[in-house]
């Protein structure tokens, strides 16, 4: 019975494989409890994301809450915009930003996506790999074309620290017996002012803190239920004992 | 003091008679096995769903322009909201793990045949309730998973001959779906359907307690009375019961804590990664899948080449469950003594549906549409053969006495 079930399970979990495919991510080192590596993200998000992607799910002040900045330099560190009175964004608001949508439709052909809970969508794996994947392709608007997120929209931000790459493709014979693109490395065109090493980690930092701004509680919800299982855990043997007293009788 | 207490309640409401007659004397087979807990968790389920509802009622906005934003709201600004919600998504899952478990055990033991067929009826129409109550609550978060798997579902309806598409727009409310949809179903979620679940849930039970518990034996107790009419075989389910489920439930409450604390998202199958992006009409998601509890049968209606026989063999997949207790004609309740061809029958019903349940994950390719075909003939096989060979199934002699 069990062999049959498991010769049946691995039979399905290899139609999956097959029908599956789609880019190779790249693992996302993140850390949520690298208090710095989650302090330069934010700082990196704050530079380059958040002028046209909002996080209005989340509060600025949140993030200073959890990583240990004060009021003061959160609003050094991460506001850059003003409310239409002027005044400099409060630290307790959420993160907006001043572009509209019917602009962005016009300038990028497409809604901007609010970033606060994407890395809950695409994971942070994609997020990784997306942002260290842009190549050159003429043929696009903005001249830059993605490996996992084709034809995107999004110009190439983060261009000046990565430099300009170049996307090789080989052709490969598909399982279907047609000839394929099959993409094999990128080639450094122009270098960024970061080599390799410190970009994926400048990317790495960026995507830590996205993953964390997706559910900020993360931390907090596992050392809760760490607490909560070692409390069943006690009451449960209590329980045990309890009901195994009252059944003496019962035979 | 505090009995006189009871006895000014007991001469105007008959509390102390509701409690002997549902706790402390009615009698329960003293052989409860495993099993045997998931009917009481379904309970405790159902209390955990409403309380932690009540309190997202109070910060969710059902506001096609807000739903979205209000659960992140309730998931980072209100305290332990996060925790509420996490609770309420996890508890839905729960819900049918329990209700499934709970079903097999009836189907298993017999616990659908007379007597106790309104005891099945009943438990039949909390889990069509519960599935309602699934469906339009999962709308609700308003993510893409929310609004297209809505779209697919009701666009169901659109497939029944001449009504069918009148009725897909009285359910929206509108021509897609959208704000006047979700208003409908927010008070559909945590109204109409609590308080028809509810009402079925008292009478499942007042049933069940009106002809009694069945066993893994398929022995009725009420047939071996003593001298005061306890059965011989039953023990009072309080005090007994009410401890010994006590430790189901803190065992049921550590696996919901493991989900609840370290993998609420369950991996993209409790809370669907797509549906993290707001709902948005006009970009269908790659792939379209409904929550786990309801693959079964949308691989079923995938399986069928045309829309509306698709639906009607859905259809038919449910209300089956319903014929249950008239298409088992054989005498004897549990497995324990029955024939071989009910085991045999038994185990691929499980298998069909399990893998039924997988396969209304995955895309439709040809290899495993053809494969939810196979399954689903396995599927309403199950119950056609079962009609055919319960009759004279080659049973084994059921003891008079609860030994074992």
């Amino acid at each position: 019975m069990k062999q049959l079930l498991s010769v049946i399970l691995l039979t399905f979990s290899g139609l999956v494989m097959a029908s599956g495919g789609g880019v190779h991510l790249d693992h996302a080192p993140g850390d949520l409890t690298d208090n710095e590596s989650l302090k330069r993200g934010a700082q990196a998000f704050a530079d380059n994301c958040l002028s046209c992607h909002a996080a209005d799910y989340m509060r600025y002040n949140r993030i200073g809450r959890d990583l240990g900045w004060t009021d003061v330099e959160v609003s050094e560190k991460l506001i850059n915009t003003r409310g239409a009175d002027g005044e400099k964004t409060k630290v307790g608001e959420l993160m907006k930003i001043a572009m509209d949508n019917e602009y962005a439709g016009t300038a990028f052909g497409t809604k901007i996506p609010g970033l606060t809970v994407i890395a809950r969508a695409r994971g942070g794996d994609w997020l990784y790999t997306y942002l260290r994947t842009f190549y050159l392709d003429d043929s696009r608007p903005t001249g830059m074309n993605n490996l996992v997120f084709a034809d995107v929209g999004m110009p190439h931000v983060l261009w000046e620290k990565q430099g300009l790459q170049k996307a090789v493709f080989k052709t490969e014979k598909g399982a279907d017996g047609n000839d394929k693109h099959v993409f094999e490395k990128m080639e450094m065109i122009q270098a960024g002012t970061m080599s390799v090493e410190e970009y994926d980690a400048y990317v790495g930092d960026l995507v830590n803190f996205m993953v964390y701004m997706g559910e900020p509680v993360q931390l907090e919800r596992r050392s809760m239920g760490v607490y909560v299982l070692i409390f069943l855990f006690v009451f449960a043997i209590v329980a045990y004992f309890m009901k195994k007293e009252y059944w003496k009788d019962v035979h | 003091m505090f009995k006189s207490l009871m006895t000014w309640v007991d001469d105007r409401f008959p509390a102390t008679k509701m409690w002997n007659e549902h706790l402390a004397e009615y009698y329960a087979p003293k052989n409860f096995n495993f099993w045997y807990f998931f009917g009481s968790l379904a309970l405790l389920v159902l209390v955990i769903q409403i309380v932690s509802g009540i309190f997202l009622t109070m910060h969710y906005k059902p506001d096609g322009a807000m739903a979205f934003a209000s659960v992140e709201y309730i998931m980072r600004d209100v305290p332990y909201g996060w925790l509420i919600r996490y609770i309420h998504s996890t508890g839905a899952t729960a819900f049918f793990v329990v209700v499934y478990l709970h079903m097999f055990r009836g189907l298993m033991y017999g616990s659908f045949k007379k007597p106790r067929e309104l005891v099945w009826l009943f438990g039949m129409f909390i889990y069509l309730a519960l599935m309602a109550e699934a469906f339009m609550g999962y709308l609700l978060p308003w993510g893409q998973m929310s609004f297209w798997g809505a779209q697919v579902i009701i666009s169901l309806f659109g497939a029944l001959p001449i009504i069918g598409e009148p009725l897909t727009l009285w359910i929206r409310g509108d021509y897609v779906i959208s704000d006047a949809t979700l208003n409908r179903f927010f008070a559909l979620h945590v109204i109409a359907l609590p308080i028809v679940l509810l009402g079925l849930v008292v009478a499942h039970i007042i049933a069940l307690h009106e002809v009694g518990s069945n066993n893994p034996e398929g022995v009725e107790i009420k047939k071996n009375k003593d001298e005061n009419g306890i059965p011989l075989d039953g023990i009072p389910f309080h005090p007994y019961y009410s401890v010994k489920d006590i430790v189901g439930v803190i065992v049921f409450l550590m696996f919901f804590s493991l989900v609840l604390f370290f993998a609420p998202e369950g991996g993209g199958y409790l809370l669907e990664h797509a549906n993290f992006i707001p709902s948005d009409p006009l970009k269908t998601p790659e792939h379209i899948a409904p929550v786990w509890y309801f693959t079964p049968f949308y691989a079923i209606l995938r399986a069928v080449p045309d829309k509306l026989l698709g639906v009607i063999a859905m259809g038919l997949s449910i209300v089956v469950l319903f014929l249950l207790p008239w298409i088992d004609q054989c005498k004897v309740k549990s497995i324990r003594y029955r024939g071989m061809s009910f085991k045999v029958l038994l185990v691929a019903f499980v298998i069909s549906f399990v893998a039924l349940g997988w396969l209304g994950m995955q895309p439709a390719t040809p290899v495993l549409t053809m494969l939810a075909q196979i399954f689903s003939a396995i599927y309403f096989g199950f119950f056609i053969a079962l009609y055919f060979t319960s009759k004279n199934e080659n049973t084994k002699p059921v003891p008079e006495r609860i030994t074992k």
